[in-house]
């Protein structure tokens, strides 16, 4: 693509991506970040793996806790009970 | 949607003050691992987190007669928390973490790209290993491997879930500082993804 001074470099944009799933970019810094990906396969695919990523982490169930903790737990649960 | 969810908290506070026990299990399953990740911020090793949180939960039981609901269950456990926690890192003498967010951490490596562009653009993931058990262990492993701040801020964000305000609240930072925490986070695991799946099955 052709680059003016204007325009976001790829290596910008990555780094702005969380900003932009955020909302938390101002008007123009958005507007370019859209210019962008209008025209930018690699950027495209980047985007969309940060959206792979943030819903495959939300998939995640919490680890186990582990049965002596969860041994633990439970005999404050019956203490602080009687 | 909020007042399902409230109920449901509701019903859980009912039943703790009830003494049943699957009441405290279920908030156990629903928080340990994000609550040890938030203490871990805090304190020393694993071992004095583990012993925070327990303190915590103790707090938790002791206190849930006097629970009034001003805040959510959930905010009110994590605030016990953190505050324990500090409590606790101060008498460590750890210099808590939050006064800077040390130096840049580039999202991608800079030999990705030449003159700003992508030299080696992202390929496209197999769509059927996504899923499977070793991606979410790639994953798990990833965020296991990430500084302290950055665990607690995508587990909370992320597995959790929460909203941007509730774990800036509950960490005590600025909305700046959440956002860069969470922007590494999830670049590191990202990363960790794509070293991964860009192997051959």
């Amino acid at each position: 693509m052709t680059q003016t001074t204007e325009e976001l470099s790829c290596q910008e944009l990555v780094e702005l991506v969380t900003d932009y799933l955020e909302g938390a970019l101002p008007r123009d810094e958005r507007a370019r970040f859209d210019a962008h990906l209008e025209l930018c396969d690699g950027c495209n695919g980047y985007l969309e793996q940060m959206r792979v990523t943030i819903e495959l982490v939300g998939r995640l169930t919490p680890r186990d806790v582990t049965p002596e903790a969860e041994a633990a737990l439970l005999g404050v649960f019956r203490d602080w009970k009687n | 949607m909020e007042h399902a969810l409230q109920l449901e908290e509701m019903q859980l506070v009912e039943a703790l003050r009830g003494g049943d026990e699957r009441a405290f299990e279920q908030l156990i399953r629903m928080y340990q691992t994000a609550l040890l990740r938030v203490v871990q911020m805090y304190v020393s090793s694993r071992a004095v987190a583990e012993e925070v949180v327990q303190e915590t939960w103790v707090a938790v039981l002791n206190g849930i007669d006097r629970f009034e609901g001003r805040s959510s269950l959930k905010t009110w456990i994590f605030r016990i928390a953190a505050n324990r926690a500090k409590t606790r890192g101060e008498r460590e003498g750890r210099i808590l973490p939050f006064s800077s967010l040390g130096p840049p951490e580039p999202a991608v490596e800079g030999d990705r790209f030449d003159h700003g562009h992508w030299a080696s653009p992202p390929t496209d993931w197999p769509e059927q290993r996504l899923l499977g058990q070793e991606t979410q262990t790639v994953i798990e492993n990833a965020i296991e491997m990430l500084p302290d701040t950055q665990r607690a801020v995508i587990t909370l964000r992320d597995v959790q879930g929460w909203s941007a305000d509730e774990v800036r609240n509950a960490l005590e930072l600025s909305e700046t500082n959440q956002r860069v925490l969470l922007h590494r986070a999830r670049s590191k695991v990202r990363r960790a993804l794509e070293e991964y799946l860009g192997e051959s099955p």
